[in-house]
């Protein structure tokens, strides 16, 4: 039988000594072994949402949708309830979702294909509606569930299956910063473009998904968490390799920072 | 004098967008395109008042989609269309459907192909009843054939859409969309059933919800495929409906659904007069088809004949049923154009004439 649920224990022995547990996997992750690829920035972002979940105690008002790609099981790996969608359509689920439970938190978690080509009009729509959900937009640049063709997203001369010579921005579009494009509509609350590639990007991103939840509450808008995620496959490098290029090319032209943050008055 | 009775003169898409209201929906996600734009009209204006949730979408792929999203969230909710814009929404139909979300879909038919006509039609009846998106599926179909029946009918598919976890389907066309009859709200009992599958937030009590149609492992996917047809096999035993019309001793049969069945009836009359002894069988579920009753009716008449808006869909379906039985022809026009019933009498006769 495959094993494919990893267990926690309740303290570690070594060398005949016990140790206490100081840190736990969430319960708000099933326990299943993902199947990202190892140095894919998934899992990490799955891992912070689960945490915030948990330690905000919204456990049982969420409801989350992901769409095809990469993300699709994430329903196996998040401990709460989700709905998977059809590619590009996840914002729609989500209006779906909110608009008839209007107290739950309502989060999407999707692609820069599946947000920024195929769902634009969609993506576009529910923000300007102000839709009170919550974004989560990993960027890594590529079509990674497909195996790497070109995204929306993808960098001017970015090498993939179908730019094999690089990315032609003459005749195959320019990498669109969504973030940037969204963020001037007014029904867009809080966006911000984060990474998971070091200890300190996590824990911003942390703070940035604790953010969108809490603002939910206030009923005033999207809150729109791009992230930029490393994807060692299709970037074919390192996972180590990955970091570098994230700081020093997707970085340069996705600037990491808050890009639009409520005023003090609109936290009111 | 209590008043128990709610008549009134409205249009098929009112009818059907105050029966909605009635009916307890709790969302309703819609596109304009005529000819069923009174729909979002009707219930832009009477839903803030009377509770419910109505959203003008992007498009029919965010509308439909927003469908599945409430309907995976536990909502009674619907949408509406008319041929092009329910095109847009196969891919969301058949998400739907391997989801099983229950929900009330409604194309009211206009002519086509392309952007077509805003004339009534049932150039649709393959894609309502054969599929129309992607992978082995199947809506409940209901045809109404007056503004009565599309108010009765969104009671009907909202029930049926509960009880077997599937998404109905209305088909009705721009005739009798438009058109404006008596209709009477009779007062109902609501019937509500618990949806624990849905996704309204993990309890302590209960496993996580997962609305999916992704089934990687070809073991899953199959099992899946297997739980449809077995569902599928039920509403075909259970929810056949039909309507006949002087077949006691018919010799000849029309066979129509919807408004090309109002003709029917008409041209029925008429041949009785001149001493035919035509009947009329009126498919009220077009899936699950009337096929049993079809086979024995060919026991008893010479031939049978469709009259279809369109160049002739449901008349493979009554082949299959009388399975060679007795010939089985088809008139029909097209483009929007609505045929007398004098002009399907008379080729009523040539056909059966030919045949016989
Ligand atoms: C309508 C439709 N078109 C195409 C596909 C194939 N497809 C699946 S995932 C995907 C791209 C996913 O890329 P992205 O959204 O960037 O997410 P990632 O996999 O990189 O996380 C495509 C094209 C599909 N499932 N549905």
């Amino acid at each position: 039988m495959e094993n494919n649920e990893i267990q926690t224990p309740d303290c570690l022995v070594e060398n005949g000594e016990t140790y206490d547990m100081v840190y736990e996997r969430p319960h708000t992750l099933t326990g299943t072994r993902m199947h990202y690829c190892p140095g894919c920035g998934h899992s990490t972002a799955h891992k912070i949402l689960a945490e915030v979940i948990e330690e905000l105690g919204i456990q049982g008002d969420v409801v989350g949708i992901a769409p095809v790609g990469c993300s699709v099981f994430a329903y196996d790996y998040l401990n709460f309830d989700m709905q998977e969608a059809a590619h590009g359509r996840a914002t729609a689920v989500a209006t779906g979702v909110k608009r008839v439970l209007p107290d739950k938190y309502v989060f999407t978690y999707q692609g820069d294909g599946d947000l920024a080509a195929i769902g634009t009009a969609e993506t576009i729509h529910c923000v300007n509606r102000g839709e009170n959900i919550m974004i989560i937009f990993i960027n890594n640049g590529v079509y990674g569930m497909t195996s790497g063709q070109m995204a929306p997203t993808s960098l001017a001369g970015m090498k993939t299956t179908t730019s094999p010579y690089g990315r032609d921005t003459k005749t195959m579009g320019h990498p669109i910063k969504v973030s940037e494009l969204i963020a001037p509509l007014p029904g867009a609350f809080y966006v911000t473009r984060q990474a998971v590639h070091n200890a300190p990007a996590v824990r911003k991103t942390k703070k940035a998904i604790t953010n969108g939840f809490k603002y939910q509450k206030l009923n005033k808008g999207i809150s729109f968490i791009e992230i930029i995620s490393n994807c060692p496959s299709n970037w074919k490098m390192t996972p180590l390799q990955t970091v570098e290029f994230l700081d020093n090319e997707m970085a340069k032209y996705y600037p990491l920072g808050d890009i639009k943050v409520p005023s003090a008055e609109d936290l009111k | 004098m209590e008043q128990t009775e709610d008549i009134r003169l409205m249009k098929g898409n009112e009818a059907m967008a105050e029966a909605s209201i009635q009916a307890g929906a709790d969302a309703y996600f819609g596109y304009p395109i005529t000819p069923q734009s009174e729909v979002l009209e009707y219930l832009a204006r009477e839903m803030p008042g009377r509770g419910g949730v109505v959203l003008q979408a992007e498009s029919e792929v965010a509308s439909i989609n927003m469908v599945y999203g409430a309907a995976g969230a536990g909502a009674r909710v619907w949408t509406s269309s008319s041929s092009p814009g329910f095109s847009l929404m196969q891919e969301g139909i058949s998400y739907i459907a391997a989801a099983q979300l229950p929900c009330l879909l409604v194309n009211v038919n206009r002519g086509g192909p392309g952007l077509g006509t805003i004339q009534p039609s049932q150039g649709d009846y393959f894609q309502a009843v054969k599929g129309g998106g992607h992978g082995d599926y199947h809506l409940i179909v209901l045809a109404p054939n007056s503004v009565q029946e599309m108010a009765d009918f969104v009671f009907l598919g909202f029930e049926l859409a509960d009880k077997y976890r599937n998404p109905v389907l209305m088909l009705s066309d721009g005739a009798i969309g438009q058109m404006m009859e008596k209709v009477v709200f009779h007062k109902r009992e609501l019937k509500r059933i618990p949806k624990p599958w849905a996704t309204t937030g993990k309890t302590p009590d209960r496993e996580r919800s997962i609305i999916t149609s992704l089934f990687i492992q070809p073991e899953k996917m199959e099992a899946v495929n297997l739980l449809l047809n077995k569902k599928y096999e039920e509403i075909c035993k259970n929810e056949v409906r039909y309507e006949e019309i002087m077949t006691e001793d018919a010799e000849v049969l029309l066979v129509a659904y919807g408004l090309s069945a109002r003709i029917s009836h008409k041209t029925v009359q008429l041949a009785r007069e001149k001493g035919i002894k035509a009947g009329l069988l009126r498919p009220i579920t077009l899936y699950p088809f009337p096929y049993e009753r079809l086979n024995k009716l060919a026991d008893q008449v010479k031939c049978m004949m469709t009259l279809e808006l369109n160049a002739g869909q449901m008349v493979e379906d009554v082949k299959l049923a009388v399975n060679g039985k007795v010939p089985v022809g088809h008139y029909g026009r097209q483009g929007g154009i609505i045929p007398s019933p004098e002009e399907v009498e008379e080729n009523f006769e040539k056909f059966f004439k030919s045949v016989s």
